[in-house]
């Protein structure tokens, strides 16, 4: 009896893996009485089945995106063909808001953008506006603002450690690192007031001085902190797992890296020795000794081994600080920006006036714009401000590093599996407050 | 009022408590406080105040003593949603289909100076306060409010929760719709004009001195 | 692998770079790119200025994808970090608006501004530097949504950071109300009516059976290629 088949035009096949490794999709026939059968074809062809792709929605309310993102993939099976980042989820208008806020108002805005660096946001703002009005801060200042700098990396990436952890199913490093997280919060708040949007910059210093006993404080975290990084170095560096989901996981080559204008630990990983602390150095960072951390693969374990390194060179940096900490005036001693001291303020008439006068209206900077650009956990993290001589800056720019680093995670992500992509997107380190702002 | 009950009037009203039989009182009770201290929050962190989240969920504050370590991050598994960091208008759509996926019983924890009222941001960019989208129950003020008062904020849900009359009263889970036609009834045109900033804040407008 | 070396192309007797003390207002050395760029360039080449230690060369609008590949591909100036493409609208509303291009040199180890300005009676139109860098893929969208300039030759011009119908303007021009042109209420009720998920570019929808399941208007608007978004 001679069946007749019938190539169903639908796309009906069965998976199956080729020759070389790839998955064919073998396309099946029927008989009459309905029995499916492969067709057998000449190998190396492919019937065009028409697309089995899905399109997938991730966020922008998703666990593992690390804030309001969301994600488009395009996947066949479970690799990704093509990913589409959205983001404006928590645009907040930040860059309008500045042109209505004097100089030293915008300090708070700058805690919020990138909110895990905040202290470290606040300080390359000061250093944007003391050049945009041509001022030099006290010796004191300038070592302090490195200590608190090199804090706020710190614990911007211990953050990034333990959410990054905990996408890829380590849950105890979270804990280990926000326990850490803890100590530095106490000392914020015994120095400027808060835990997390310190605002602790002032146009020609900082908010206040540091109170007694806080270097001991920090001492204490720095003795603290090296056995966490140690432990969690033990739980996660050799790990089969932790290897086998980073090595060989989103790659960007140098070349790539720079075209598409990475910073911070994606550039340095993918062997690109640019740190705007070595590179445009501000607050003396020259006369500090310390290495700068390079991949070699500009993979996801390469970011990861970085950043820990930088971590390690953070330290190095605060206790050489704490070493070279000078006495003296926190504070610029310009009236154009400082506030006078209280006493002063309720009991002399100038000083009065020039309090009224630089709260109400604020201070105002000559004519001209400036960048300054200031090495964030994130990347290259600048400011740019034009002035027009008024109290309020014509144009508050943030020069976002993780704006610009996830522009890159289409590149990234593509041919890799979709559990790589969130690996991918923690590897990056992104802050929406500081994309979106 | 302005708002009507979405049910039909010969539904069950609610019963004054000397009614309620001594069972039905105690298997509230009973249901009142397992509710309460297993709240399963949904995270919608979205700023700073997520950090803070984290960090009242991390060991020092540690929130698994209330019951609510497990983080549903799925809205169809969550009681209570706390909404920590600001949204924005493109935002808005989200938390509100968010809101209308979780299963009844629901409260909604306000975390934060931007999720309550719009925050530092008042701006072309901010809700102005999640509660003109979703209805919220606790509302926790600070930028970003201290892990206690995060959880001082959730001990004053877990104290609504109690008190709800859960199972004898079912009316209370219905959504009420507005009627336009009542007396009392603002149309949002008019609240907008009633609620411009007034005193300094206006100062805060203005681009130059 | 080999590390790149920002600083490759200085000779070896360069000092290390250092924090810059007492920079002047005006004054000082200017980039030497400058003189290059007037050699290569000419008359599109307009006035530069040395502020706070950074240069800034004016450019003509209409050449600037030349200007940008020629700093980037010549030898003498590598120019193959973009850091920065923004705007700037001064409160003096008959200013035009200026187009503001930050580089960088990583062998070189230099910082460039370029600036070109646009103007506002005529349509914002600049010719797209994402062929020569991609960094400024998203920073051009971010400038079209907020300042409504076109950049002409850009692979995907959609707002970024508002949702693609957002109708009320673009937010970071001076005539643009700090709270928005709409009230409140009118505000909420737009987002509300986005759908968040709706949106996708004909670039993610090049896929065939999901354009099928769209409804009709917006497959006939996507076909046609009218970019959404706009005012």
């Amino acid at each position: 009896m001679s069946t007749t088949t019938r190539t169903l035009d639908v796309a009906l096949s069965t998976p199956t893996l080729g020759s070389d490794g790839t998955i064919r999709h073998v396309p099946l026939t029927a008989d009459a009485r309905g029995t499916l059968m492969p067709i057998d074809m000449a190998p190396g062809s492919e019937p065009d089945m028409g697309s089995e792709r899905m399109l997938i929605n991730i966020g922008p309310q998703h666990p593992a995106t690390h804030g309001v993102l969301r994600l488009v993939l395009e996947l066949d099976g479970e690799t990704v063909i093509r990913c589409v980042p959205h983001v404006g989820y928590l645009h907040c208008g930040f860059e309008k808001i500045g042109e209505y806020r004097q100089y030293n108002q915008i300090i708070p805005w700058t805690d919020r953008e990138d909110y895990l660096n905040s202290m470290g946001n606040n300080i390359a703002y000061a250093l944007s506006a003391e050049r945009l009005f041509g001022i030099e801060i006290t010796p004191r200042c300038t070592v302090l603002r490195v200590i608190a700098m090199e804090l706020s990396r710190i614990i911007s990436h211990l953050v990034w450690l333990g959410t990054t952890a905990i996408d890829m199913g380590a849950f105890t490093p979270f804990l280990w690192t926000f326990q850490e997280r803890e100590t530095v919060y106490n000392l914020w708040e015994s120095w400027v007031g808060a835990r997390l949007t310190t605002s602790a910059s002032r146009i020609g210093g900082m908010a206040a001085d540091l109170p007694p006993g806080w270097i001991d404080g920090l001492k204490g975290f720095l003795r603290s902190l090296p056995k966490t990084l140690d432990e969690t170095d033990r739980m996660l560096t050799r790990n089969g797992i932790w290897v086998g989901r980073t090595v060989g996981i989103g790659v960007m080559s140098a070349a790539e890296a720079i075209n598409y204008g990475l910073s911070g630990p994606l550039l340095r990983a993918a062997g690109v020795a640019y740190d705007v602390r070595k590179d445009v150095p501000y607050l003396d960072y020259e006369t500090y000794d310390w290495d700068i951390a390079v991949g070699t693969k500009g993979d996801v374990y390469d970011r990861y081994l970085v950043r820990m390194e930088e971590m390690r060179q953070s330290v190095r940096i605060i206790e050489q600080a704490i070493a070279r900490l000078p006495d003296g005036p926190i504070n610029v001693d310009d009236p154009r920006v400082i506030l006078p001291p209280k006493r002063k303020a309720t009991s002399e008439m100038e000083s009065m006036i020039h309090h009224f006068k630089l709260v109400m209206e604020g201070p105002r900077p000559p004519v001209g714009e400036c960048y300054v650009a200031t090495e964030s956990p994130k990347g290259e993290k600048g400011y740019y401000l034009v002035s027009d001589g008024t109290s309020k800056p014509v144009r508050w720019r943030i020069r976002p590093p993780a704006f610009v680093n996830l522009s890159a995670i289409s590149k990234m992500a593509e041919g890799h599996l979709l559990s790589d992509v969130i690996v991918i997107n923690a590897s990056i380190d992104i802050v929406m407050g500081e994309i979106d702002r | 009022m302005g708002l009507t009950p979405a049910t039909s009037p010969s539904s069950v009203t609610y019963d004054p408590p000397s009614q309620d039989g001594w069972v039905t009182t105690r298997l509230e009770f009973l249901v009142n406080w397992a509710r309460a201290n297993s709240l399963w929050p949904m995270p919608f962190g979205t700023a700073c105040c997520a950090i803070e989240f984290m960090a009242t969920a991390a060991s020092r504050f540690d929130l698994a003593r209330f019951g609510m370590e497990r983080m549903s991050f799925s809205p169809r598994q969550a009681d209570v949603l706390i909404c920590a960091g600001r949204v924005p208008f493109k935002l808005a759509p989200v938390i509100r289909r968010i809101y209308q996926q979780m299963p009844q019983p629901k409260w909604v924890i306000s975390m934060g100076a931007c999720a309550s009222t719009g925050g530092m941001f008042d701006n072309y960019a901010v809700v102005q306060g999640i509660d003109t989208i979703i209805p919220v129950d606790v509302y926790v003020p600070g930028c970003p409010p201290r892990p206690e008062a995060l959880i001082y904020g959730i001990m004053m849900l877990q104290e609504k929760v109690k008190q709800q009359r859960s199972i004898a009263n079912q009316q209370q889970y219905d959504e009420m719709t507005i009627d336009p036609t009542s007396k009392l009834y603002i149309p949002p045109s008019r609240i907008d004009e009633l609620s411009e900033p007034f005193g300094n804040s206006v100062h805060q407008t203005r681009s130059a001195p | 692998m080999s590390v790149v070396l920002p600083g490759a192309a200085l000779p070896q007797s360069t000092p290390d770079p250092v924090t810059p003390r007492h920079v002047p207002h005006h004054g000082g050395e200017a980039n030497p790119s400058v003189d290059g760029l007037r050699v290569q360039f000419g008359p599109a080449i307009g006035r530069h200025d040395v502020m706070w230690g950074e240069t800034t060369v004016w450019v003509d609008v209409t050449r600037i994808r030349e200007v940008m590949l020629w700093l980037r591909d010549d030898p003498e100036q590598q120019y193959d970090y973009l850091v920065d493409v923004t705007a700037v609208e001064h409160r003096d509303l008959d200013l035009p608006l200026e187009m503001v291009w930050h580089v960088r040199s990583l062998p070189y180890r230099r910082f460039l501004r370029l600036k070109a300005t646009l103007d506002k009676n005529a349509a914002l139109e600049v010719a797209s530097i994402e062929p020569v860098y991609k960094a400024a893929n998203w920073l051009e969208r971010e400038v079209f949504d907020m300042f409504g300039v076109h950049f002409t030759g850009h692979s995907d011009l959609r707002r970024i950071l508002m949702w693609e119908t957002y109708a009320e303007g673009h937010p970071l021009r001076k005539d643009f109300p700090l709270r928005g042109r709409f009230s409140r209420s009118e505000q909420l009720s737009q987002a509300l009516a986005a759908n968040p998920e709706a949106r996708y570019s004909m670039e993610e929808l090049s896929v065939a059976d999901a354009f099928h399941e769209l409804p009709a208007d917006m497959r006939a608007r996507l076909a046609a290629s009218v970019r959404t978004g706009e005012t």
